[in-house]
């Protein structure tokens, strides 16, 4: 398009063209880190085979009823990962597992960072910008966050695993609920620094109201800071979901990894030494964990060069 | 588990106390602004005290709905059994009946009864303190060390080989889940399958069959090893990552360029001159830290049987014991603001930069 009729173009237009170009530079910025490449294609693979599942485990093989091997056969042609207990498959426990682990691990990121987010903005907003209400209000939120912050995450996340019904609910509630803070305070602190510009303090001479600033003008500012540590938040849920799962707190009718894990540690699989019941889910958990954390360090670095060293 | 080890960490209770209070005549002044900053802190300890009592009432006795039914789940008991039950907890009264009994026992160090044990809570927890504050000092205590050294070489370097090493080697460990990797261990080490014989304990924390003090602190430090060994693995990358970018902020400083200028070497002015400095945030962010170790503990006495106050907390689950629970819960919740508070109001004696 000749520089003419990009003038000519609607102010739409416009903003979608400057958008498509901040899009590409970030694009280009990201595939600098080799890491962040690295952990963005395992997730991609992992989040295939995930979805696929369905069309390569026959769900009848994961019962217990229906296991189509002996117990504890070791890895072979026919089970490349060995048998657990009762004779199922351990590659198809661990293929099937990684549907609730990432579902837990997405629905409870979901959950902590836009509670993160409302806490964070609010309280950064109403912090700068509120009246004596609205300060008040802001300083009670940071005082909560804080407390929420200073208790033992795992904790907290058990006792509130313990006492609501058992399910996957319980474990996205007990995680999302448990894992925020360290969000919310990021969040407010970019909203200080994004109240502080200029465009917010037109927005509100123009007759913005509190709602309005917040929603158009401090949340899409901020929402880069929120979106690397959401990718790091992703690996945080899921390692907390398999400890959770561990310590008896999940639903049994469901497969996770974690619960493949403890289903291992009860059957005594690690005294008898069977290797192959046990590594797989770990690592399983170890890898999508990694790949999330090393994503989330590239966004980092691509959208706070000022951190990257 | 709270976020990864992410580099813009901040001391949180370095927040500028300095700003507070007028600056009057140096003497009296100074005093009453040192008054001022240690009743906020303990004031705002006893806040946050207060709102974990309460938080546990209400988690362990309004959210289950019925907590006697929570407890007996999955079991036969008879209505007359739960009647009983009911009664013996207190259950019977109007909740705020409970609440006064509740919080008022906690003050005489009542912590209620345990459910599965038959014994009040408090005395459980007090014969299990000493082997979980063994396990978790050790563990902390090699972690912090490992980490700071390996995050001061990290910091100094930032870029460098040895820094790519042990940040890739650090979040490893990190991603990987606790128990997993004590699991991982028991078999390699102590399941005595496979190549390598059974050189540890897989649990436990004494051998049933030693006498005199010499050999039970031999069998007890062989125990250790492999669940220190789970700690550490875990914990030290957060103050890898800690000490590493608090280094790379003191990079930059001219009292380094004056030390260099006075010709010392460059070990010498990391270990003289960079180091203690940076040291010196690090030290709240260990603190702050400390609600992971209490994390960490609870699975790795989970996986290797320690008989401590992790191990009390998952027995307590697995009834599950909701007096035990909470009365854990408390004392967990508790012991990590203490130990906040502590550093509080420790630090400024440590940082001259931060007093009031």
């Amino acid at each position: 398009m000749s520089a003419p009729a990009a003038a000519a173009a609607s102010p739409r237009a416009l903003a979608g063209q400057r958008r498509r170009r901040a899009l590409r530079r970030f694009a280009r910025d990201y595939a600098r880190h080799g890491a962040g490449l690295v952990g963005l294609a395992a997730l991609v693979a992992i989040t295939g085979i995930a979805l696929a599942a369905p069309w390569f485990v026959d769900p009848a093989h994961l019962t217990i009823t229906g296991a189509p091997g002996e117990p504890y056969e070791p890895p072979s042609r026919a089970f490349p990962l060995g048998t657990d207990n009762f004779g199922r498959s351990v590659l198809d426990l661990v293929v099937w597992g990684s549907r609730v682990s990432l579902t837990v691990g997405f629905l409870a990121t979901a959950v902590s960072v836009s509670l993160g987010t409302l806490v964070g903005v609010t309280a950064g907003h109403f912090g700068s910008a509120g009246g004596v209400f609205g300060r008040i209000t802001a300083s009670v939120l940071m005082r909560v966050t804080d407390w929420f912050l200073v208790l033992p995450t795992l904790v907290l996340a058990v006792a509130l695993a313990a006492v609501l019904p058992r399910g996957t609910a319980t474990i996205v509630v007990a995680i999302g609920l448990t894992v925020w803070p360290p969000t919310a305070r990021l969040v407010r602190a970019q909203t200080l620094a994004v109240e502080a510009r200029p465009f917010v303090e037109r927005a509100r001479a123009l007759g913005g109201g509190h709602a309005h600033v917040m929603a158009w003008h401090v949340l899409p500012n901020v929402m880069p800071v929120v979106l690397a540590q959401t990718t790091l938040l992703v690996a945080t849920s899921i390692i907390a979901e398999s400890t959770l799962a561990f310590l008896g707190m999940g639903d049994p009718a469901t497969i996770s990894w974690g619960g493949v894990l403890e289903a291992a540690r009860t059957a005594g699989a690690v005294s008898a030494g069977i290797w192959w019941y046990m590594v797989p889910p770990g690592l399983a958990i170890a890898v999508v964990a990694l790949s999330f954390t090393l994503c989330g360090r590239a966004l980092e670095a691509v959208l706070n060069p000022r951190e990257a060293r | 588990m709270t976020g990864a080890p992410t580099t813009s960490d901040r001391p949180a209770g370095t927040g500028a106390p300095g700003a507070r209070a007028p600056a009057g005549p140096a003497g009296t002044g100074h005093l009453a602004r040192v008054l001022v900053y240690v009743a906020g802190r303990l004031a705002t300890a006893a806040f946050s005290l207060a709102a974990v009592v309460a938080a546990a009432f209400f988690l362990f006795r309004i959210l289950p709905g019925d907590p006697v039914r929570a407890m007996t789940e999955g079991r036969e008991v008879s209505a007359r059994q739960r009647e009983e039950l009911r009664r013996q907890f207190g259950l019977d009264r109007s909740l705020a009946e409970q609440f006064l009994d509740y919080a008022s026992g906690l003050l005489r160090l009542d912590l209620g009864m345990s459910f599965q044990y038959r014994e009040p809570v408090a005395e459980l927890i007090l014969d299990r303190l000493g082997p979980t504050l063994l396990l978790a000092g050790t563990g902390t205590v090699v972690a912090a060390a490992l980490g700071l050294f390996l995050g001061a070489r990290s910091g100094w370097r930032p870029g460098g080989t040895g820094d790519r090493v042990h940040t890739a080697v650090a979040l490893f460990f990190w991603s990987v889940p606790t128990f997993w990797l004590g699991l991982l261990l028991i078999v390699v080490l102590a399941s005595g399958r496979g190549f390598v014989p059974a050189l540890l304990p897989a649990g436990g924390m004494v051998d049933p069959d030693t006498t005199g003090p010499w050999e039970t602190a031999l069998s007890v430090a062989r125990h250790m090893v492999l669940p220190v060994a789970t700690m550490v693995a875990v914990v030290y990358a957060q103050y890898l990552m800690i000490m590493r970018s608090s280094l790379m902020d003191e990079k930059g400083a001219d009292y380094l360029t004056t030390a260099r200028a006075k010709g010392l070497r460059d070990a010498l002015v990391r270990r003289r001159h960079a180091v203690p400095n940076a040291l010196l945030p690090t030290v709240t962010l260990v603190f702050l830290n400390l609600g992971q170790v209490v994390s960490g503990v609870i699975l790795v006495e989970t996986v290797f049987s320690w008989p401590g106050l992790g191990q009390l907390f998952y027995s307590g689950l697995r009834v599950p014991d909701l007096g035990l629970v909470q009365g854990l819960f408390v004392v967990f919740a508790a012991s990590v603001i203490l130990m906040n508070l502590l550093a509080d109001l420790v630090y400024p004696l440590l940082d001259p930069r931060v007093r009031p």
